[in-house]
């Protein structure tokens, strides 16, 4: 590991970005992640990076398709309503199967919404926000130091799956502060072989085609089928999630990214008051900890799911618990950030509340 | 040990500066440490705040509602703010910019005349460092050594000609947190 640096997420997640060997970065500014595309606009070209700031999202999305079917690494960044205009492009380079890495610094929302940290997004991500049965691989850093690792992650998983790779922060995430090293890391050690793109048919190679066009209703379902097959394989390796205090718990938070620390803030508060509180945290958001969830289902009185958000992740969770016990969601919307008292409260009621009661909210 | 703390003001008062020289000097010591600014619309004359988190662990939320220690610069953050000092904590705020004090009998308001004692120092803008050294000495957080290597990676090169003003004015602002006004005193 390197030296220790005080950074803000926006900044680290751009500096590890050029030492993971991307070599075109295309944006468009929007807050609250422009010091991406202005960190890079400045360390980026002197270190072998092409950085271009495009004329809108649109643009810049598939300025990625294109670097990354010839082959190389590339990204771009935005944030909600800039994510929202890139999906048509997103669904062509799943089609394709071309290795890229999106990242969206969410914001609150719908439409232009605020520029306050928001968790709006998670079904966008998470469940194909553009057309077709397609799958992002969807990383929820939850620290300054996350959002630097997840870069290397992201673009590794990308090359291996050959599939667009998504890391999903916040706007407080993106602006915050905090210790950051960069792991050594040599692109040339991580470079896998390609032998599938267009860089040039010089020296009598054969002719390559990428496309996301397949007319014939036969290939394209033969192309739906491998594409499923990779998402179950990923399925199968790829689950991250963290665990915090859940061993003994008998209320189980699971929160992702920046609602992640805040829960973990308010199980400690449940602690000192003698509730048995334990967090799971979703770090792939898909492919999603479901086998984790149910297992501990099993063991707990509760589930409780925070989330910037009207409720979103709570579905999937609801899925994995399968109603093996109540399970209560708790969140705050258009960029207010729910306290660590305000999560102590429910926790405190959940804990208090006889198991009827808690069941009958579960279907309100 | 961990040390929770708000720093509000008008933007332009180096607010958020300050909070991270507080918090670099943290890193320097080896401490956990979290910078969470408040990044609304805002803009100069307007309100900024940031909220600096150094503890010996892990730092788990870094957007927190109560603190240890609110540190007011200017009247509106007074007011939005002083709720949210935890009983017992402290209440630090720039004495000349106040005209309503608080009136929390359940924490200790610490009164420090650092626009007065910026403008004595010949420079309005190093108000904050002044309330950077009163921090320093009531919390015993960081040294002042580590808070001296800190501002030269704070402050851009070209403003290194101002460090010895910083610093003389972090060491006025060491003075006048020794008096505070015992919480249910009037601080005026």
């Amino acid at each position: 590991m390197g030296e220790l640096q005080l950074m803000k997420g926006n900044e680290a997640l751009a500096e590890a970005a050029i030492r993971a060997g991307c070599k075109g970065y295309f944006g468009y500014p929007i807050t609250p992640q422009s010091e991406i595309l202005e960190y890079l606009s400045e360390h980026g070209p002197p270190r072998g990076m092409t950085v271009l700031q495009a004329e809108s999202e649109v643009a810049s999305i598939n300025m990625v398709y294109g670097a990354a079917g010839a082959g190389a690494r590339a990204m771009t960044s935005s944030s909600s309503p800039g994510i929202s205009l890139m999906q048509e492009g997103l669904s062509y380079i799943a089609c394709a199967e071309l290795p890229c890495l999106i990242v969206n610094v969410n914001r609150g929302g719908p439409g232009l919404g605020t520029i306050q940290p928001s968790q709006g997004d998670y079904f966008q991500s998470t469940k194909g926000g553009g057309h077709g049965d397609y799958r992002l691989i969807v990383l929820a850093p939850s620290s300054v130091q996350e959002m630097a690792s997840f870069v290397f992650e992201g673009f590794d998983l990308a090359d291996r799956y050959r599939n667009p790779v998504l890391i999903l922060a916040d706007g407080a995430l993106g602006q915050m502060m905090e210790k950051v090293t960069f792991p050594a890391y040599d692109p040339e050690e991580h470079r896998i072989l390609k032998p599938w793109a267009t860089d040039g048919a010089r020296d009598g190679k054969e002719r390559r085609i990428i496309t996301s066009l397949h007319i014939q209703p036969e290939k394209m379902e033969e192309l739906n089928l491998r594409l499923e097959a990779k998402y179950n394989l990923i399925r199968e390796q790829e689950v991250r999630f963290e665990l915090v205090e859940a061993a003994d718990a008998d209320i189980l938070i699971v929160a992702y990214g920046l609602s992640a620390r805040i829960a973990h803030r308010a199980v400690d508060l449940a602690r000192e008051r003698g509730i048995n509180a334990g967090l799971l945290r979703p770090i792939s958001l898909f492919p999603f900890p479901t086998e984790a969830i149910r297992a501990l289902a099993e063991r707990v009185r509760g589930v409780l799911v925070v989330e910037m958000n009207a409720g979103q992740m709570v579905e999937d969770v609801r899925l994995a618990v399968e109603g093996a016990v109540p399970v209560r969601w708790f969140g705050r919307m258009g960029g207010i950030v729910p306290s660590p008292d305000e999560v102590l409260q429910v926790i405190e009621q959940m804990d208090g509340a006889p198991q009827e009661t808690v069941a009958e909210e579960v279907y309100q | 040990m961990t040390h929770e703390i708000l720093i509000a003001g008008f933007g332009g008062q180096g607010i958020l500066s300050l909070g991270m020289t507080l918090t670099y000097a943290g890193m320097i010591e080896g401490k956990e440490v979290s910078w969470m600014p408040s990044y609304g619309p805002e803009m100069r004359g307007g309100t900024a705040n940031c909220i600096v988190i150094i503890s010996d662990n892990k730092v788990s939320s870094p957007i927190l509602t109560r603190f240890d220690m609110v540190v007011a610069m200017n009247q509106p953050s007074l007011e939005k703010f002083e709720s949210s000092v935890k009983p017992g904590g402290y209440l630090l705020y720039d004495s000349t910019k106040i005209v309503t004090p608080p009136a929390r009998a359940d924490v200790t308001t610490l009164p420090v005349p650092a626009g007065d004692e910026a403008i004595a120092l010949g420079n309005p803008r190093v108000a904050n460092m002044v309330v950077l050294g009163a921090i320093l000495d009531i919390l015993e957080v960081v040294p002042v050594a580590s808070v001296l290597k800190a501002l030269k990676q704070v402050l851009p090169e070209r403003y290194h000609a101002m460090l010895p003003l910083n610093e003389e004015a972090l060491r006025r602002g060491t003075k006048f947190s020794r008096t505070p006004c015992e919480a249910g005193d009037s601080p005026m």
